[in-house]
């Protein structure tokens, strides 16, 4: 099948690829590019564990073309921590908040999370779940996730973070 | 003292062991999204398959033609059945005596079953060509209902063994029949109903489930023909069983086999088993000498690799006037799909089905189980619970409000005056169990006050007049489970997986310097258990857990284990850490008492280090003992400081719990919210209250999927109709509702930590609950056994035919 040649910059860094049209963003992103943050959950674009961030938004890579990415700016997880190994203020609400477990949907969350707090800083609970609702979790109950965004919300934020009262 | 030497509590803190609330190791890679997945997985010339499957359940096939496929450029080869003959693996044995299609061999037996195995440069490739294998079928009856299975004029599903009087479980009456199991006493039970005041009949009925972990199966096969030797990447949860099973079904000897699960996307259950696509991996890479990925899709997952439940159970329950139960007794019809590849103990054809008489004290009861064969996926593993426990807990909880409800009892105070009381314990049920501890009242009425399970009830009486005033279209459920798990399989005398005794292990080695591994025969596929073993091991040998690691899932270096399944990790593997741990600690005080010059006697244990008794100024920690045991051992002692146990545990444990839920139901909608759910456990010593707490929000998000919308639906052509997350429920985080968690703690007697295990209490005992409060909602109007799953539409019905529309 013929390939496009497409570039992009993916988590600060310009790349170049030659994809078949169909090819997804996700096995681009995964098996051309190495990154293999972004997982493959459903196929369907319910699960959310390919979400990355694209244009200042949160889309699931494993339903849009790698060529419908082209000159697109990608952010990954593996472009959230800082260049000194400094963690991201969610990357640490999650361990924190025990956010995670399989650690499988964690990718994509954080990802869709960071997404979230750019577009609404200090969300209320409700507004977390709802941001968070295209992205399923199997292991959490969500429940020490929203935490974590709060977390990371209050940190963000500089402001000292309070559990929710149980 | 000087005032800055720490004191003995200052220094267990800071060792993060058992009772901590340690951040789990395993973060830092996954929040980076640097977890190792078997997908993540790149060798170098590794090849995709993927398989061509049947649209049809129940199909002869008249032809298969591959010549289209394997034309495709990049397609390197094509196997079907009659490929994989010639390495005698058309056909693999399953976990449960039976034998199961790799390949389509002559006919279909239930929808998406793998026809053919296409091997290609890429997956894109691979799945192009898998839809150019040519298949012709000639469609033959099908049946999906396991209560019809055993009819006179059934289909036959399986050919292979139509005229077969004997199964691995005993005789079979029927064509389709699997096996009988029986437990219990039936004359007695018989007796016992009847004289019965009072009883109820019902058919109790668990759906076919499915796990979904958020991960699929998949696997990477790596066949060295020079050496003669195979790696097997894959997602087991039991990877010791994967390689012995592999090295019976291939014939390569065990020590050639590299068997290696690494991170694990979730589990559930769903990576027990052995499946087709392991097999086809492993014969590809054989076949082209080159590595050969494996993954599945969701739909693929959904309707193919295992499924959960399918238990059909008539229940009956005996009891007096005044509430005192006094018989129970089931039969119940257990859809196996089309081979019997239930993940049991190989003993046990019905799980451990038989804890049915649940937290209760039942003077006799009888149980039943008929597993049968119909046109559907094959598995029954254990979705996030104990063989068959989560049916048991079900039906007995669903049974025990059922009969509240006919008494005239509130169904808290029916279960308070049938619990087994404290001073019973060890209890050893009807069923032959032997129940390690509990305090059942205890955590009853902690739950109950906790609710104000009294207001709760009133204004439940309030609501409900309203709603027959018609000022309110909105009913309120109130639903209560009490449960009893039998996890941690188990006892070499009970259980067994192909004959290997389901002990485990773990070896402990530590380092000059203080630090350690311990390896170890469970896997973890998010339970954080490179957190928590750690924590065991800082608390037993003093040592920091930040300074041991962990491992699991690599065959070659990990002791033998069964695996991580049946909340079986921390009740045979924790136990062994902490037998293991005992061993290096002996040797350990040895060294000290060398080192001090007084006798072993003359030492005492201090949190990280031996002590002189009555003089405690003289000792010698841990970390110093360590670097003693690799340059000046006691004269005659062997150097080093490690150790290996292999745990058989002496019984099963039985983590407990009440749980309590509060349900609003529109009856107009059949919307339903769940407006609190408290759920108190009591899992015995509790390790890492973080995870714990943790582990009790996922298995509850996960009964509430099961109890309120999950089911794996067959129409009566064989088609699976719920195989994609657009027809199968997961819960989001805007439908899963906000957890309230409590214990108690009731330690185990024979464990040697006191832990009993948590994973599968809040599954187990969640399902019922929430059923129970959709149950109790319209029970006033006359409901008894509103089935589940609960989603809207069904709730609606569940209105419609009370009358409540018109």
């Amino acid at each position: 099948m013929a390939k496009s040649h497409i570039s992009m910059t993916v988590n600060g860094k310009a790349v170049e690829a030659l994809v078949e049209p169909r090819t997804l963003l996700i096995h681009l992103l995964r098996e051309q590019l190495g990154l293999t943050g972004p997982h493959i959950g459903c196929d369907t674009s319910h699960c959310g564990a390919c979400t990355v961030d694209l244009d200042g938004k949160s889309i699931k890579s494993c339903t849009m073309f790698a060529v419908q990415a082209n000159g697109a700016n990608v952010l990954t997880i593996e472009g959230m921590a800082a260049a000194d190994g400094t963690l991201h203020a969610l990357q640490e609400g999650f361990r924190e908040m025990h956010g995670l477990q399989c650690g499988f949907c964690t990718p994509g969350m954080i990802v869709r999370a960071y997404r979230l707090l750019q577009e609404n800083p200090s969300p209320t609970e409700d507004e977390i779940r709802m941001g968070i609702s295209g992205n399923l979790c199997r292991c959490t109950g969500y429940q020490n996730i929203v935490k974590a965004i709060q977390f990371a919300a209050a940190k963000l934020g500089g402001v000292p973070f309070r559990e929710a009262a149980e | 003292m000087n005032d800055m030497t720490p004191t003995s509590a200052e220094r267990a803190e800071k060792l993060q062991g058992m009772g901590c609330k340690r951040k789990r190791v395993e973060d830092i890679r996954f929040v980076q999204g640097k977890g190792n997945y078997v997908d993540d997985i790149k060798l170098p010339g590794m090849l995709h398959g993927d398989f061509t499957r049947s649209p049809h359940a129940h199909a002869r096939i008249t032809k298969i033609d591959t010549t289209k496929a394997a034309a495709v450029p990049g397609v390197i080869a094509v196997l079907t059945a009659e490929t994989l003959k010639t390495v005698n693996l058309a056909w693999m044995p399953t976990l449960a005596g039976d034998v199961q299609m790799v390949l389509a061999d002559g006919k279909v037996l239930f929808q998406n079953q793998e026809v053919a195995f296409v091997i290609a440069e890429d997956r894109y490739i691979a799945a192009d060509a898998a839809d150019l294998v040519e298949v012709e079928y000639e469609p033959l009856p099908v049946n999906v209902d396991p209560l019809k299975a055993m009819a006179q004029d059934a289909p036959v599903i399986r050919e292979d063994i139509k005229d077969k009087t004997e199964g691995a479980h005993g005789p079979r009456k029927h064509y389709n029949h699997v096996f009988n199991w029986q437990a219990g006493d039936k004359a007695a039970t018989d007796a016992a109903f009847a004289k019965a005041d009072v009883t109820i009949n019902e058919l109790i009925v668990y759906p076919r489930v499915h796990p979904c972990p958020l991960e699929t199966c998949q696997c990477v096969a790596s066949f060295d023909k020079i050496k003669g030797e195979l790696t097997l990447y894959g997602t087991f949860q039991a990877p010791h069983v994967i390689r012995t099973v592999g090295s019976l079904i291939s014939k390569i000897p065990e020590h050639k086999i590299h068997v290696i699960a690494p991170d694990i996307g979730g589990g559930f259950g769903n990576k027990v088993g052995a499946y087709s696509g392991y097999i086809c991996a492993i014969v590809a890479s054989i076949v082209t000498g080159r590595p050969v990925k494996w993954t599945e899709d969701r739909i693929e997952n959904l309707s193919t690799t295992a499924f959960a439940r399918d238990f059909h159970m008539q229940t009956e329950i005996a009891c007096t006037k005044d509430g005192k139960v006094t018989a129970l007794r089931c039969y119940t019809i257990a859809d196996h799909g089309a081979f019997d590849a239930c993940a049991n103990a190989s003993k046990w054809p019905a799980g451990l089905f038989s804890i049915i008489t649940g937290s209760y004290d039942f003077p006799t009861a009888h149980v039943s189980v008929d597993g049968v064969y119909t046109n559907k996926a094959p598995g029954g593993v254990a979705y996030r619970c104990s063989f068959r426990v989560t049916e048991a807990a079900y039906c007995i909880e669903r049974a025990m409000d059922i009969m509240a409800q006919k008494l005239g009892i509130d169904p808290a105070e029916f279960r308070i005056k049938n619990l087994i009381r404290r001073e019973q314990f060890p209890y050893t049920s009807v069923m032959g169990w032997q129940y390690d501890s509990g305090d059942y009242h205890t955590a009853m009425t902690k739950a109950m006050q906790t609710v104000d399970y009294k207001a709760l009830r009133a204004e439940q009486k309030a609501r409900q007049d309203a709603f027959k005033r018609g000022e309110t279209r909105e009913l309120m459920g109130v639903g209560v489970a009490f449960f009893t798990e039998i996890v941690g399989a188990g006892p070499s005398r009970n259980c067994d997986i192909l004959g290997i005794a389901m002990f485990d292990s773990a070896e402990i080695r530590i380092h000059p310097t203080g630090t350690g591994i311990c390896r170890l025969g469970t896997k973890s596929q998010g339970q954080g258990h490179e957190t928590t073993y750690a924590q065991i091991i800082a608390t037993e040998l003093g040592l920091p857990a930040d300074n041991i690691m962990v491992e699991e899932g690599n065959t070659d270096t990990a002791p033998y284990g069964l695996g991580t399944y049946g909340s079986r990790s921390t009740p045979v593997s924790g136990a062994a850490t902490a037998m293991a741990c005992r061993k290096i600690k002996a040797k350990a005080q040895m060294i000290a008492a060398y080192m001090l010059e007084v006798h072993d006697d003359d030492l005492e244990w201090d949190v990280d280090r031996f002590r002189v008794k009555g003089n405690p100024e003289r000792f010698k920690t841990m970390t110093e003992l360590a670097w003693a045991a690799y340059h000046e051992v006691p004269p005659g002692m062997e150097p080093g400081l490690e150790a290996i146990n292999y745990y058989d545990p002496p019984n099963f444990t039985f983590p407990f719990g009440a749980y309590i839920c509060v349900v609003d139901v529109d009856v107009d909608t059949g919307v339903t919210k769940i407006r609190r759910f408290y759920a108190l456990d009591d899992c015995g010593t509790r390790i890492n209250p973080m995870i714990i707490e943790g582990q009790i929000h996922g298995g509850l998000t996960e009964a509430f999927g099961i109890a309120m919308g999950q089911e794996i639906h067959y129409d009566e052509d064989g088609n699976v109709t719920t195989a994609s997350l657009m027809d199968y429920f997961l819960p989001t985080a805007v439908e899963t509702p906000k957890w309230e968690t409590d214990w108690t703690t009731t330690p185990s007697p024979h464990h040697p930590i006191g832990a009993k295990g948590i994973g599968e209490s809040p599954n187990v005992g969640g399902v019922p609950c929430f059923s129970n409060a959709i149950n109790d909602a319209f029970a006033f109007l006359g409901a008894t056994n509103i089935p589940m799953p609960h989603d809207h539409w069904r709730t609606w019905t569940a209105a419609d035919k009370l009358g409540l529309h018109q």
